[in-house]
């Protein structure tokens, strides 16, 4: 067994010797591994130059795609730069008053940044679809903002044109799915009176973390003793508006915590039927709200009052028109709220026992499909001086983009 | 008496406006300011594949880039992230730690509306903020009343931070696909 073992390690010897030698025969000298490695070396850095141009490549075509990405493709230069939004709301009232299917608003937004400091915003608003010279149509066409704001400084812009006024919580932002309840509250309705724009210039800006201001001249109101002075029906909408008297909006607005606005708004108008009528003078409306929603708790309270100046108004009793409404709510999830609101509101409140202050309960549910799109139902409940009431309920959609 | 109230407003505004500026701070100050100075080498996230489809669900809409840069040293990492308020784009730089946001600073605004959202009483809510297993903020954000768009793009951005943290963290991709 040893010798066995022996003779095959002599064996294995002789063959490994063997092959040895042809290996170091075959084996290139040190010159040519050196110029193997050196070839070697050239080609690793050939390699990696041909990486960093495709990277630099890569880098190229990827800058190109996303400059193409962002662009409108084969769009005008004038589209880039130009906006569209829009909302609407449908409405089905079944009330006392009646019953009815309204497409309230359909409306478009175009926006167009000239530079960036200079731009255009307008809205064009169709309110109940159909807009004719047949007395059926209930319709109208309204153009409500139309105005060219410029950058004085990032944080202090003037405007000029046809813009919404800085009054109240709605006047400004009533896209259905930012607020709650079919139909707009009364008492912005009917007191502040929203929607209302008017044409003139005006500045806003930041004056301080969580301060901000507002500041307006524009087109007064125009109301008569044939509309009992209601200011709703003295909106002018800028169509050939009787500019004898202006007037002048002032707003401060505290926003220093999130999910909470307090604001204060206040107008004069030196007459506020435009000379047309000498019993009556000078007009001033004075608003204050809160607007708070704390994780999903909301509420929204608001008061506006208006005191008018002549012996027509205080004849009967529109010398004082003023409202309040305080609207709890509650958000289950992100999809669903629900709400109350107790609405109180008299257009002759000057008046002593002339029947006419009004009050209105309303509770119902939002659901909200999309961030942007809501249906919502409402039941209302009115209590009136005089018993003329109009109760009901309410059921609605609505959308913005 | 609208010329005097003219003159008064712009005595009140005089000394705002010489103060006012819409770059309230360089992406590189950010940068230098989230990493004591030294910002480590920026690395690139590519918005391909499972990412792109995820990234299009929380913005709603495609990123504007095909990638996003980004800078990472050990857990936390840093983002610089663009996206459209109501009508302009607005920058926002995020620092993510451990998976949660460590600060989101607004670093230029554009908007003529909604720029509350710049301030620390807003952007210290999103403080310790991190994703849920739906891929959302997992605490509720209070709004800014007239900045609903402005506040719906800086969930946006910080949720799209807390989603890139995630998956640069699992898989760093610093070279293109």
């Amino acid at each position: 067994m040893k010798r066995t073992t022996c003779s095959r390690l002599g064996l294995a010897a002789a063959l490994l010797a063997g092959t040895g030698t042809a290996f170091a025969a075959d084996m290139p000298s040190a010159e040519e591994m050196w110029k193997i490695i050196q070839q070697q070396q050239r080609e690793i850095e050939a390699l990696k130059r041909g990486q960093r141009e495709n990277a630099d490549n890569v880098k190229a075509v990827v800058d190109v795609a996303e400059q193409s990405q962002q662009k409108t493709s084969g769009a005008a230069s004038w589209a880039e730069h130009t906006q569209i939004g829009g909302y609407g709301e449908m409405h089905y009232n079944n009330l006392d008053s009646g019953n009815e299917i309204d497409f309230h608003r359909f409306v478009l937004f175009f926006g167009h940044q000239f530079t960036d400091r200079l731009r255009l915003f307008s809205e064009v608003e169709i309110e109940h679809v159909i807009a004719s010279s047949d007395d059926d149509d209930k319709g109208e066409v309204e153009v409500e903002q139309a105005y060219v704001e410029y950058d004085l400084t990032p944080d202090q812009h003037a405007k000029a044109g046809l813009f919404l006024l800085p009054v109240g919580i709605l006047n400004e932002t009533h896209e259905p799915p930012t607020f709650y309840g079919v139909e707009r509250n009364p008492v912005e309705t009917y007191i502040i009176p929203t929607t209302w724009w008017a044409g003139g210039i005006g500045v806003n800006g930041e004056i301080a973390p969580g301060w901000s201001y507002d500041f307006a001249v524009h087109e007064g109101l125009d109301t008569s003793a044939g509309d009992d002075y209601a200011v709703r029906s003295g909106r002018q909408e800028t169509s050939e508006a009787d500019a004898n008297d202006l007037a002048s909006t002032a707003r401060i607005r505290w926003t220093g915590i999130a999910g909470v606005e307090l604001a204060a708004s206040i107008q004069y108008q030196q007459d506020v039927t435009q000379g047309n009528d000498p019993n009556a003078g000078d007009a001033w409306l004075y608003e204050a709200h809160a607007d708070i929603r704390r994780g999903p708790y909301g509420l929204r309270a608001l008061y506006a009052n208006w005191d008018l100046d002549g012996s027509g108004p205080k004849a009967i009793g529109a010398d004082r028109q003023e409202g309040f409404y305080i609207e709890p709510s509650y958000r289950f999830t992100p999809k669903v709220g629900i709400f109350g609101r107790y609405n109180q509101w008299d257009n002759q409140a000057g008046s002593n026992g002339n029947n006419t202050e009004k009050k209105q309960y309303n509770a119902g549910v939002n659901y909200w499909l999309h961030p942007d799109v809501v249906l919502k139902a409402d039941v209302q409940m009115q209590d009136n001086d005089g018993s003329k009431n109009d109760n009901g309920y309410n059921l609605g959609v609505g959308y913005q983009f | 008496m609208f010329k005097n109230l003219i003159i008064t407003l712009y005595l009140l505004l005089a000394g705002p406006v010489a103060l006012a500026g819409g770059t309230y701070q360089t992406p590189d100050e950010f940068l230098k300011e989230s990493f004591a100075g030294t910002p480590p080498e920026p690395a690139v996230v590519w918005l391909s594949g499972p990412r792109k489809t995820v990234v299009e669900q929380i913005l709603g809409h495609r990123y504007h880039a095909l990638r996003i840069r980004y800078w990472r040293d050990g857990a936390r990492s840093a983002w610089i992230l663009e996206e459209v308020g109501k009508e302009q784009p607005i920058t926002v730089g995020v620092v993510v730690d451990r998976a949660r946001i460590e600060r989101i600073k607004v670093l230029v605004f554009r908007e003529s509306r909604g720029w509350e959202v710049r301030h620390p009483f807003f952007t210290d809510q999103f403080k310790e903020a991190r994703l849920n297993d739906k891929q959302q903020l997992d605490r509720h954000i209070d709004g800014i009343s007239g900045a609903t768009l402005s506040v719906r793009a800086m969930k946006k951005l910080a949720t799209l931070a807390l989603y890139l943290d995630t998956v640069t963290r699992e898989q760093d991709v610093t070279s293109a696909p």
